[in-house]
């Protein structure tokens, strides 16, 4: 519990200081951030103008000190300004149609390779010298290999010449998004690919992770007394060897995550799917500041969010750390 | 009455300095050297690539389309007629040096906070590990496509300082619980009782074991710096004038290079980029088999003929008499 | 009965006694190497060992002589690259017959089976040798489970009576490992390895990581328990004089080598073993007359570097040439007691040690 609390304690600081970071990527920016979002869209009406000023701070807002004071007021209110690029969406509209679609294609990319490597790994380090073991070589080519180069080659091979996978986008164009089968089914195969190449890609990572984990752990000596009990490999291989080899894994998920978002970001934009990603390149590049930085708050919240998960998961899993301090 | 048997040695070693350069010398695991050489033939491309090139990877020709691999130009060309076999040479030297560069610079962060933390312990190591934690989970790619979306330099070194203001936390959480461990072992305690100085302690009793991981650390964040860089060059963001596999990678990408089947315009840069990874991930493997002596000994698939696993009772091979 | 009929009926051969009952843990000729790159170690050679129903047999020896090798390695536990060169393992429990089964035949299977329920281990360091993110009763139940066929309360019930047997409080059953103190934990491991009503505990150095007085304690309910239970013990410790006060019989281990056993008062009093003789001058007894510590001089042998014939050679007060031809056969050391044997066919019992006997190496060894 008292683990539990100083995580609390910690990602409150943490949050604090995503939010800070975000208040000060325009105003560190050279030059002006209003300026360069004008040229860019010429056509911004002069109320919407003096808003953009008033966000950013240009001109005479007042001391730092009060636009931070007023910025955080707005994010407490959900309110993150209006985009310019996509005017006249507002920027939590923005998110709300992009964030979904992430959710969907790394949520579940995540959990299944997770799943996959972890117990791959498993497998691996108890049929030491198995064809697993053979692989290795070609896993850790694939842990190398830029992600977005296997996307290259998978849309070349899936998508260009053997016409399996569809090349690019959410969803085939002109369909209608919405709750019906042909959409969604459409969705999910436009995802298909995209998901694939993340799953090869993070899924060696996880399994050559655990796998050097379990080996170590199936060193230890109550792996050998669960041996000597007669009990099942079943039980030896799950119930003692990999619930404990789980542990740094799960201890490890918040330096994971960082791999993990990078990758789908990346992804998605090689597969121009309609994501958060896709969005943020896109708005970086229009000078889109309002956008910018309203994404990098919900990726952040959500690096965050997932990292509590993971505690939270990590008390439940080891009985050692209900009344330790820290990791 | 007995005396309890002398200690037993743990998987990391208990002695100070000198014999641990000369053990790590001489127990290279196989995947340790397999890595170190294919990393050092990048190196050595690195080194002499732009002085071997055999066109200026700018220049244009007035060609429209992209050429196939041929005597002229081993690589073939890119569609506004440039050399992909100079673009790759020249290319390299700034990827490895970025990579380098990030490594040096994020390592030295990570083992100046790793050790204080650790070393110090008490309301510092808290300070620090806050600090560290803060950093380590925020999300690097979009800070980085945001820094570099904005900032436009033309030299490598902002790029570096960049990558490894993000990529100094991990690293330094490895490296302080390591210190932690270390800073009560008998020896560093004996050696604080006959009052041996602080800097003193931690240059010559506490990182020389450490080594193998700070090693470990230096080789994971040029991983991460190549990855990210290329990354960062394939989605437009690259921010340095010169060549880098990631530019080449983008201006391929950005050219229909998938479409119009011109492989040899993407594959030379992305393979290269995928070896050198796998380089790395290969020193990395070893450097931890240094570490962790179990993991050595790469699943002995048969003893005296037999096959063998862990899970299998110990096996009855009789001797002929 | 004659030497050979005995031999015939399966009966350890004793000269003129009368025949004792079948060991109900045989080891005979037994041998483990380690396969490694530079080739094989010898860690165990040819050792004899056998343990009578219900008796404790101690095992001594120092670090590194293969006592926990010699342990793990008859009941197959040991792991790659270990493998067993020759020899024989049979086991005659009550639930297996006098014809006993070969344990270097078995199957991993069959092998299962046997472990546990009728051979188990107490090792040494508990914490180690605990789960730490299972709960006690999950930990002794799932023994249970796998080999005995009982409903849920019987279960249940013999939980609760595994932790009354051994003195700890049956809350305790939902405790983790890492919330029991020391004493506990090694309690509970007694417990577990008396779960499934064994023939045979192996302990390897139950006690060495405990403080004395827990020590004692432990040992007390030990040996109180093997009354009870009727179970047998090997005892496997490098403190010698621990076993003197329980094992009923004592096997002395060198260099992979069994080079004396004995009965306590044996090896006490009508020591045979320049070994041995050297073990009992290294420690003080508490009362009795002040006396020099001798002590061994040099260090433990190294098991890739062997002489050939008796491995003591480096470090025995009366080495001679013959020494290095010795066939290291267990032999009776009294003409009167064949229970007592020993490796070394020179030294009588009672031998006073040669004047001016060579000191080899400056180190003093004290186990």
């Amino acid at each position: 519990m008292q683990f539990l609390v100083r995580r609390l304690g910690f990602y409150v600081v943490a949050a604090w200081a995503a939010v800070t970071v975000n208040f000060f990527i325009p105003r560190a920016m050279p030059g002006n951030a209003v300026d360069s979002m004008m040229a860019k869209f010429p056509n911004i009406q002069p109320q919407a103008e003096k808003a953009l000023e008033a966000e950013f701070g240009v001109g005479h807002q007042g001391s730092l000190l009060h636009q931070y004071w007023v910025y955080l007021g707005n994010i407490a209110h959900l309110n993150l300004g209006t985009s310019v690029s996509l005017y006249p969406d507002k920027v939590t509209s923005v998110l709300a149609s992009t964030v979904p679609w992430t959710l969907a294609l790394v949520g579940t990319a995540t959990v299944i390779s997770f799943t996959l490597g972890t117990l791959l790994g498993v497998i691996a380090a108890w049929r030491r010298g198995g064809w697993l073991d053979r692989a290795l070589p070609a896993f850790t080519l694939l842990q190398a290999t830029p992600y977005f180069f296997l996307a290259l080659l998978a849309i070349l091979f899936f998508s260009v010449d053997w016409h399996i996978f569809p090349v690019s986008g959410g969803y085939t164009l002109g369909l209608q998004p919405g709750w019906n089968l042909s959409f969604i089914g459409s969705a999910v195969w436009h995802s298909l690919l995209p998901a694939l190449t993340i799953i090869a890609t993070s899924m060696a990572g996880w399994m050559l992770q655990m796998r050097n984990v379990t080996i170590t752990t199936i060193g230890e000596d109550y792996v050998l007394a669960a041996q000597a009990k007669g009990l099942s490999s079943r039980r030896v291989i799950f119930t003692y060897a990999a619930r404990n080899a789980i542990l740094p894994n799960i201890a490890g998920f918040a330096l994971a995550i960082g791999f993990v978002v990078a990758g789908a970001l990346v992804m998605e934009i090689v597969f121009s799917y309609p994501g958060v990603g896709f969005t943020l390149l896109n708005a970086v590049n229009a000078n889109d500041y309002p956008l910018t930085q309203g994404i990098f708050l919900v990726i952040s919240f959500a690096v965050l969010f997932a990292c509590m998960i993971a505690d939270v998961v990590y008390v439940f899993a080891d009985p050692r750390a209900r009344t330790r301090q820290a990791y | 009455m007995s005396v309890a048997a002398p200690l037993q040695a743990d998987a990391r070693t208990q002695q100070s300095a000198a014999p641990v350069w000369r053990r790590l010398r001489k127990s290279m695991p196989l995947k340790a050297k397999i890595g170190a050489v294919i990393f050092g033939i990048f190196i050595l491309i690195a080194i002499i690539g732009p002085a071997v090139a055999p066109y200026d990877p700018s220049a244009t020709t007035t060609q429209t389309q992209a050429i196939a691999p041929n005597i002229h130009h081993l690589l073939g060309t890119t569609s506004t007629g440039q050399d992909v076999l100079s673009q790759l040479l020249v290319g390299m030297r700034s990827t490895v040096v970025l990579g380098l560069m990030t490594g040096v610079i994020a390592t030295t962060i990570s083992v100046l906070v790793g050790v204080t933390a650790g070393f110090l312990g008490g309301s510092a190591d808290e300070g620090l590990s806050l600090f560290t934690n803060v950093f380590l989970v925020l999300p690097a790619l979009p800070l980085l496509i945001v820094v570099l979306g904005y900032i436009r330099t033309g030299s490598l070194l902002p790029v570096a300082i960049v990558l490894s203001a993000l990529g100094w936390p991990w690293g330094a959480r490895v490296i302080r619980a390591q210190t932690l461990t270390l800073r009560n072992r008998d020896y560093v305690l004996a050696a604080r009782e006959t009052g041996e100085r602080t800097w003193r302690l931690i240059i010559f009793e506490i990182l020389p074991n450490e080594v193998s991981l700070i090693a470990a650390n230096f080789v994971s964040t040029v991983l991460y710096a190549l990855l990210t860089s290329v990354a960062l060059a394939f989605i437009g963001l690259a921010s340095f004038s010169g060549w880098t596999l990631g530019t080449m990678l983008y201006w391929a990408n950005s050219q229909e290079a998938i479409q119009l089947g011109a492989w040899w315009w993407y594959v030379p840069p992305g393979l290269s980029v995928a070896l050198l990874g796998m380089s790395l991930v290969l020193l990395n493997f070893g450097l931890d088999e240094i570490g962790n002596p179990r993991l050595r000994d790469g699943g002995r698939r048969k003893i005296k003929g037999a096959r063998w696993r862990a899970s299998d009772p110990t096996p009855v091979i009789r001797e002929a008499l | 009965m004659s030497t050979s009929e005995q031999a015939a009926a399966g009966v350890a051969p004793t000269a003129g006694a009368a025949a004792l009952p079948l060991p109900v843990l045989e080891i005979r000729d037994f041998s483990i190497s380690f396969a490694t790159e530079t080739g094989d170690v010898k860690a165990v050679r040819h050792v004899d060992l056998s343990l009578a129903p219900g008796e404790i047999v101690g095992l001594a020896g120092e670090s590194g002589s293969g006592k926990s090798t010699l342990a793990l390695g008859a009941c197959r536990l040991l792991r790659p690259p270990a493998i067993i060169t020759g020899g024989s393992v049979i086991y005659r429990g009550r639930r297996v017959g006098p014809e006993g089964v070969e344990i270097l035949d078995l199957t991993a299977h069959e092998l299962r089976a046997l472990r546990w329920r009728e051979i188990s281990i107490v090792f040494q360091s508990a914490m180690n040798a605990l789960n730490p993110v299972l709960r006690v009763e999950a930990q002794l139940g799932d023994v249970i489970d796998a080999h005995l066929n009982v409903s849920r309360e019987e279960k249940h019930e013999r939980l609760n009576s595994l932790l009354d047997m051994v003195g700890i409080p049956r809350a305790r059953l939902r405790s983790y490992p890492h919330e029991l103190s020391g004493g506990m934990r090694q309690r509970i491991m007694i417990a577990m390895a008396l779960a499934t009503d064994p023939e045979v505990v192996i302990m390897d150095e139950p006690t060495t990581a405990l403080d004395v007085v827990v020590q004692r304690e432990i040992l007390a309910e030990i040996a109180e328990l093997q009354k009870e239970l009727k179970f047998a013990v090997l005892f496997i410790t490098h403190d010698l004089s621990l076993l003197l006060e329980i094992a009923d019989r004592i096997a002395m281990l060198y260099g992979g080598r069994m080079v004396e056993t004995g009965t306590g008062e044996q090896i006490h009093h009508r020591t045979a073993h320049p070994y041995t003789r050297g073990l009992l001058n290294s420690f003080p007894s508490v009362r009795g007359p002040r006396r020099k510590l001798a002590g061994i001089p040099g260090s433990p042998p190294d098991p890739r570097d062997m002489p050939p014939g008796c491995p003591f050679q480096p470090r025995c007060r009366f080495v001679k040439s013959e020494c290095a031809t010795v066939d290291m056969q267990l032999l009776p050391a009294e003409v009167e007691d064949p229970q007592h044997l020993t490796a070394c066919p020179y030294v009588k019992v009672g031998e006073v040690e040669p004047a001016g006997a060579a000191t080899p190496a400056t180190i003093r060894e004290v186990l």
